[in-house]
């Protein structure tokens, strides 16, 4: 990361404003944002969802989505108005000179056509190049993106290749006109630890070997401190401050970005061991499961104990959602038992009496979905403090109210509220306290906090480990994300491929030595130091990263 | 693919059991229908006698039930029976050669594809292209006035529209003849020409549905992260859309077509009435009418295997289409 800041300016970005419809009226999203971009440079624009990062980086491209406009302010690149420029000008700039790759490559390839035919068809269109040409170009691109059998691997359909290697082929595919600029939206925020990093060296690597300027856009903080030259923090549609990476992670000078570096120091002291001899809440005693024939859980055991969050943490496919099913009994394991404070439960949720179901609750990661959008939140609520609860009436409505105020939502103000009407922060509160109207022993977390922002997510571990300590809670929390597992976790079970490959407390998961997976799993996390992603790539090598890595083991 | 065959298969016989299902149902409905083919026939005139000879010469004073595995029995055989009407005819005037349902059909039907096959080769790329356009040029005059005009002449009565059709196709400006009379022997240009007013009439009754859900099935699409990317790829918006959004939308659209073509085979009759084309419709209301109920069964099977094997390949289509079912993983 040298300064390119004297090179030849590319992009002009200069007091945008960007409108969106709401019912009939335009409301601002976009409150005056200007930036320079030059020739080889990369600028990371980060902020919380709604910040207006992808908006900004789409406008960049002269391109709004359907129900939003440019209000005011300008966007020039290499001298042409992208604000004012007919529809003609800027298709011929888009895919050839300007590129995009989306946040997930798995919706934003045409399930209906090959990669490589998509790969072609902008050089195609814009009479860059011939299609074979284009073609050769294709596997020349996906060889240096490391994907394996750069040869045929263009030649499968989307669905038939990984979410990782279709993130570097979109990567490809922007690249196949050689374009000045392009602006990366998001694109790790859909993939794992492990195999996000084998993406952004990959980026990181195709966008210095052609020497283009990007704009990336991402919310995550560790990630734009590998990738970006520059800094750029939204808040809200405005902008908060601009700085050079090393400059902006050393010294930031707003409040806002300051609470934003200090969010991942949240961290809860440790509990000592649970007795040698207490019954845990819930055991899971050698589970193996399945859908239909395939087998996706083998032997699995691990135990919660009372008053304890145990992190259950692997990439996506590991099996650790399979696990929260097998307990809560929507899929009754092949084989194995769990046990709840040492009486067996019985394996499908249909035989488990009402009090059985009532000690283990569950939250869920999209709060949005989990939320019936036609019930209020006192309605969401009452209905579990009915069902288990046997109240009614006035006692009803109290029981709610206490709920509502346990998880620091004035009853007043929320009660008669529907979910639309509430943040995805509030909306996920509403899950908590629906979990907790069951008076459980135990919550199953699944993933709680993956789809907020930091500072939300933050507000809400806050919370659940205040109402461990009141209600002496035991909770089972899924996560890919190694800094929640730090914050919130005492114990400790790795999952790969259905398989527990490590378990322990935390202190000692974070220490070394520990299985290679977990060693994986812990190194991939990005971390706010810039050289991070070069120094792991020096000390590791590109061959012991990501997919590469895992298939190795 | 080996999944595609079984589905086949499986659909297959599924088909056959409706057919017996469809068989068992138009049986009993002509059963239960008031008056039989002898009362029919014979009017006002009809005494008891009379009434009860024809019922014998038919078999109609036999238990229905096993009238019923009378002609299944036929059927499994391949033999669709013989008319009332044929045989009556032969009680009445003597032997002279017996015309089976079969025989009396096959001319009829070979009209009525052959007026359902213009009608498409007509309607579904005349659809499909204004669907196209539309989705192209949503909310503009022409997604508006292709909308207002296809929705008009679905709205209207379809011997309105073939009258409109005849009054400025035939009366004022002569250049197709109002009257469909083909017949054998006749040769392919002038049995089009013959049937072109026909098909255009169909045309206009079976286009709204099939050229609305081509535009709605895009439209749906054209939010989709895919079309996005494309449109950043700088491709020009007729290429998103023929390119990117169709492919990914022909399975609602098949359906459709599948649907009005199954129409196109079964529903014709006022068309037919009109412009007096011997398709199979008029033979099949003309058999209701006198409760002629092997020439009612014959023709209702023959409509559901339409619709059956219409809607097959409409399935099979949506599955081939699919690139996850075509290429699994």
């Amino acid at each position: 990361m040298t300064d390119k800041s004297h090179r030849d300016r590319l992009l002009r970005v200069c007091d945008l404003h960007l409108e969106g419809r709401s019912d009939e009226e335009w409301i601002p999203i976009v409150k005056g944002v200007s930036f320079d971009l030059h020739k080889g440079e990369v600028l990371g624009l980060i902020g919380e969802s709604g910040a207006g990062k992808s908006t900004v980086g789409l406008a960049a491209m002269g391109f709004t989505r359907d129900g939003v406009r440019i209000a005011g302010g300008s966007v020039e690149f290499d001298g042409v108005d992208l604000v004012n420029a007919s529809a003609d000008v800027k298709r011929n700039l888009l895919g050839k000179r300007i590129a995009y790759v989306a946040q997930s490559a798995a919706a934003s390839f045409n399930p209906a056509h090959k990669i490589i035919d998509q790969h072609t068809e902008a050089p195609v269109q814009h009479g860059v190049e011939g299609r074979a040409d284009s073609e050769a170009d294709a596997m020349e691109l996906y060889a240096r993106l490391r994907l394996p059998n750069p040869e045929e691997i263009g030649f499968r359909y989307p669905h038939q290749v990984s979410g990782g290697q279709l993130q570097r082929a979109m990567t490809a595919m922007a690249m196949s006109c050689r374009p000045d600029l392009i602006i990366f939206d998001e694109p790790t925020t859909a993939l794992d630890v492990t195999t996000q990093i084998e993406v952004l060296a990959a980026i990181r690597k195709i966008v210095e070997d052609f020497d283009t300027a990007a704009i990336y856009i991402t919310h995550d903080l560790a990630v734009v401190a590998q990738m970006a030259d520059r800094i750029k923090v939204l808040l809200k549609g405005e902008e908060v401050e601009e700085a050079d990476t090393r400059t902006m992670l050393s010294s930031p000078q707003q409040d806002y970005t300051k609470s934003l570096w200090a969010v991942r120091s949240f961290e809860r002291p440790a509990k000592p061991a649970p007795a040698v001899d207490a019954v845990p809440v819930i055991s899971v005693n050698g589970i193996t499961a399945a859908y239909g024939t395939v087998e996706v859980l083998h032997d699995v055991s691990f135990d919660i104990h009372a008053g304890r969050t145990v992190a259950v943490v692997g990439e996506s496919g590991s099996g650790k959602s399979t696990a929260a099913r097998c307990i809560t009994g929507l899929l009754p394991p092949v084989s194995g038992q769990i046990e709840l404070e040492g009486v067996p439960l019985p394996a499908d949720y249909r035989q488990r009496s009402r009090d059985q179901l009532r000690q283990v609750q569950m939250i869920y990661q999209m709060a949005d979905t989990a939320l019936n959008p036609r019930k209020t939140i006192g309605e969401i609520i009452g209905r579990p403090v009915q069902f288990y609860g046997r109240m009614k009436g006035k006692g009803k409505r109290a029981r709610v109210e206490e709920l509502l105020d346990a998880i620091e939502m004035p009853p007043a103000q929320y009660i008669d509220r529907l979910p639309s009407e509430l943040s995805g922060g509030q909306k996920q509160r509403v899950g908590i306290a629906r979990a907790l109207a069951a008076d459980p022993k135990f919550i199953i977390c699944d993933e709680v906090t993956s789809a907020l922002d930091q500072l939300v997510a933050e507000g809400i571990l806050r919370l659940l480990a205040r109402l461990q300590d009141e209600l002496g809670l035991s909770y089972m929390f899924i996560t890919h994300d190694l800094a929640t597992v730090r914050a919130i976790a005492d114990e400790v079970v790795v999952m790969k491929d259905g398989r527990v490959v490590e378990q322990g407390g935390k202190r000692d998961m974070f220490q070394p030595p520990h299985h290679p997976y977990t060693d994986l799993l812990l190194s991939s996390v990005p971390e706010m130091d810039p050289d991070w992603l070069t120094d792991l790539l020096a000390e590791r090598g590109v061959d012991n990263i990501g997919d590469a890595a895992v298939d190795k083991m | 693919m080996g999944s595609v065959g079984k589905i086949i298969l499986q659909r297959l016989a599924l088909g056959l059991l409706t057919l017996l299902v469809v068989s068992i149902v138009i049986f009993t409905a002509v059963n239960m229908l008031p008056g039989d083919f002898a009362e029919a026939i014979l009017g006002q005139g009809a005494t008891p006698e009379a009434v009860a000879a024809i019922r014998r010469d038919l078999g109609l004073d036999q238990n229905p039930v096993m009238r019923y595995f009378d002609w299944l029995g036929g059927v499994l055989r391949g033999d669709l029976g013989t008319s009332f009407a044929q045989l009556n005819f032969q009680a009445n005037m003597g032997a002279t050669s017996l015309q089976t349902v079969a025989s009396q059909i096959a001319p009829r039907f070979s009209n009525t594809m052959f007026l359902a096959g213009v009608t498409a080769a007509i309607a579904v790329p005349v659809s499909l292209a204004l669907g196209i356009l539309a989705a192209l040029y949503r909310n503009s005059a022409f997604d508006k006035g292709a909308n207002i005009f296809t929705l008009s002449s679905i709205s209207s009565p379809e011997f309105f529209l073939a009258y409109v059709l005849i009054l400025f196709l035939a009366v004022l400006n002569p250049i197709l003849p109002s009257l469909s009379n083909i017949y054998e022997g006749m040769g392919f240009a002038e049995r089009l020409e013959r049937t072109l007013l026909p098909a255009l009439t169909l045309t206009l009754v079976v286009t709204a549905h099939m050229m609305r859900m081509t535009r709605a099935a895009i439209i749906q699409l054209l939010a989709s992260p895919y079309i996005e990317m494309a449109r950043l790829k700088g491709i020009s918006p007729m290429r998103v859309i023929v390119r990117h959004a169709l492919p990914n939308a022909l399975a609602p659209i098949v359906n459709v077509i599948a649907l009005n073509l199954a129409y196109l085979i079964t529903g014709v009759v006022v068309v037919e009435v009109v412009f007096v084309y011997p398709g199979i419709g008029q033979l099949f209301v003309d058999a209701v009418k006198i409760r002629d109920i092997p020439m009612v069964q014959a023709c209702c099977l023959i409509f559901a295997t339409a619709y059956i094997l219409l809607n097959l390949t409409a399935d099979i289509l949506s599955i081939v289409s699919n690139p996850r079912l075509r290429h699994p993983k």
